[in-house]
């Protein structure tokens, strides 16, 4: 499977990433070469099969699927300050970002 | 001599008043301080907490209390397990000046055991890698050999281990991330069920994939770490209710009639060298009563295509929240939001981590997510079939860990798909979910350690601690 530096500039898009002329070609050959590898998946017939998104836990818990769930009751949450204290920028007990609507 | 103690040897050195916690913490603290710059493995030390909670450790036994089951035992912390207070990186740049507002489960656990958390061990950045080169932070280098590198991604945790500069570490696997360093560092490195111990407060990567687990110097420690740390927790939903057994209480050598199963595909190809040692193993295990069978794990050829799209996936969707506004880092300058976050990530990810997310943004994108993402869900469910039929036949599946021992620093950095390949022996465990680990069994004619693996059924680690300790009794005597 070979991928474009078109395509690699799409996907750079949905992944919020910002990337130089220099890594887009860099990364249109990385991953035409995982992909390639990758294709090898389509020599298994997977018809019929299920798909696996988690490891099963074969227990009675994961047969109802709630039991696994912690009591719902109250608990104190992080606190602002602490919640804050990594913010780049923040103030008034909130995160601030870039301005996003124009007066 | 701190590089010889175990959990054991401590605890006994404690109670008969031969050193205090705090006499020991004081000089592996000091011992790391020295021997660290040679092989970057601790990213950050951390004497204060270590020193207060070996001063909570000599308050209880000279108060006659019981002080616990890792007491004053000096411990390295992955650094993308969260603690409280200490700074943890991840390895990256994105979170150079992170300090978390909680601590993990685990470390939570382990000190309200008596362990000592002495630091932060150096790992790839965000778990991501096998040699430990993608670290921001500079590689580790490998103690046994200091040109090679100690494997990954928890490379720095299999090295303080190996160095001596702690008893025990955690680190965390996602596709061998504990095993294939532990093979090269020449320690032992455990692989939980998934499950088994709660992940609340490891930074995700790949939710579906990601174990937290132990290193130690002997099989032993392992066991008497993971019982401590496994079982459930109510702050992630996803650990197991079942009980945690005595592991080493069960620790009987005895192993007569226990079948083990050698699968094939595991030895077709493989160097000599390391094909000799881990048959050199089995065959230890042979004389002390295991039987041996050849099993099939028909579907591991496709286990690293498989993996490489589940796993980026999940990496894409998880390491979308580091955008600028919450985890420390952002954009120099930036005049629109959607210009910083897309900023942000350029210049705090590394290169391989950029390479992830790109592949998982790709396979999950409108067009590609039944070819690649599910094709690959239905891939992985064969897998995981592999190994239940293969338990069907055997106690117990052995076989190498890594293709090759430990590679110079530099040698694989070009080649991404060489260095995803190299995972393909660790991989399958990951995408079944059952307990693996490795333990040494020897090392090859330059001198390099290489590891033995082991898998047992689903929450059956007692039956791998077991194998794994009588295989490392019989080969030390």
């Amino acid at each position: 499977m070979k991928i474009s530096e078109e395509e690699i500039r799409r996907v750079a898009e949905l992944a919020n990433l910002a990337l130089t002329d220099n890594e887009v070609a860099q990364m249109a050959r990385d991953l035409s070469g995982i992909l390639t590898h990758v294709d090898k998946l389509n020599e298994l017939d997977t018809a019929g099969v299920e798909p696996m998104a988690q490891v099963l836990v074969s227990t009675e818990e994961a047969a109802d699927g709630i039991a696994n769930l912690r009591e719902d009751r109250e608990r104190r949450p992080l606190r602002n300050h602490d919640a804050l204290a990594n913010a780049p920028l923040a103030g008034s007990g909130y995160f601030k970002v870039p301005k996003v609507i124009e007066r | 001599m701190i590089g010889g103690h175990t959990i054991d040897s401590i605890r006994s050195g404690l109670l008969a008043k031969e050193f205090s916690a705090e006499e020991l913490t004081r000089e592996v603290l000091a011992f790391a301080e020295a021997e660290n710059p040679k092989t970057n493995a601790y990213l950050t030390l951390a004497p204060e907490r270590a020193l207060a909670a070996a001063r909570t450790v000599d308050a209880k036994i000279a108060a006659g209390i019981e002080p616990g089951l890792l007491a004053g035992v000096p411990i390295g912390v992955k650094d993308v397990i969260v603690t409280h207070g200490l700074r943890t990186t991840c390895g990256s740049r994105m979170l150079a000046s992170y300090i978390p507002p909680y601590d993990a489960t685990a470390v939570i656990r382990m000190e309200q055991a008596g362990g000592i958390i002495l630091g932060k061990t150096n790992c790839d950045e965000f778990a991501m890698g096998s040699s430990n080169e993608n670290s921001a932070f500079g590689p580790v280098r490998n103690p046994v050999a200091l040109d090679r590198v100690p494997g990954g991604s928890s490379g720095g945790s299999a090295a303080v281990v190996a160095q001596g500069t702690a008893t025990l570490s955690l680190g965390s696997d996602t596709g061998g991330s504990i095993r294939q360093p532990a093979s090269f560092c020449g320690v032992v490195g455990v692989t939980p069920t998934y499950g088994r111990v709660s992940r609340y407060g490891l930074t995700a990567f790949a939710s579906s994939l990601d174990h937290i687990g132990p290193f130690s110097r002997t099989v032993r420690d392992s066991a008497r770490l993971l019982q401590v740390i496994a079982g459930r927790d109510e702050m992630d939903s996803t650990s197991a209710s079942t009980p945690v057994p005595d592991y080493v209480a069960a620790l009987d050598r005895n192993v007569r009639g226990k079948k083990i199963g050698l699968p094939k595909q595991y030895f077709e190809g493989l160097a000599s060298e390391i094909g000799d040692l881990i048959l050199g193993a089995v065959d230890v295990l042979q004389r002390l009563g295991c039987e041996v069978r050849e099993v099939d794990l028909p579907h591991t050829p496709y286990a690293v295509a498989c993996y490489y799209v589940i796993a980026t996936a999940e990496a894409s969707s998880n390491l979308a929240r580091y955008d600028g506004v919450r985890y420390t880092a952002r954009a120099s300058s930036s005049a629109t939001l959607a210009e910083m976050y897309r900023v942000t990530r350029a210049e705090g990810f590394g290169a391989e981590c950029k390479r992830r997310i790109m592949l998982g943004t790709y396979v999950l994108s409108a067009g590609y997510y039944d070819a690649y993402y599910l094709k690959a869900q239905k891939v992985r469910a064969l897998v995981a079939r592999d190994y239940a039929r293969a338990f069907e036949q055997v106690d117990a599946i052995l076989g190498p860990v890594s293709p090759h021992p430990a590679f110079k620093l530099g040698q694989m950095v070009d080649d991404p798909v060489a260095m995803y390949l190299s995972d393909i022996y660790t991989i399958t465990g990951d995408l079944a979910g059952v307990p693996c680990m490795s333990v040494p069994c020897g090392r090859t004619g330059e001198g390099l350690p290489v590891g033995l693996q082991i898998f047992t059924r689903h929450f059956n680690e007692t039956e791998m601690f077991r194998i794994a300790d009588t295989y490392e009794r019989a080969a030390a005597s």
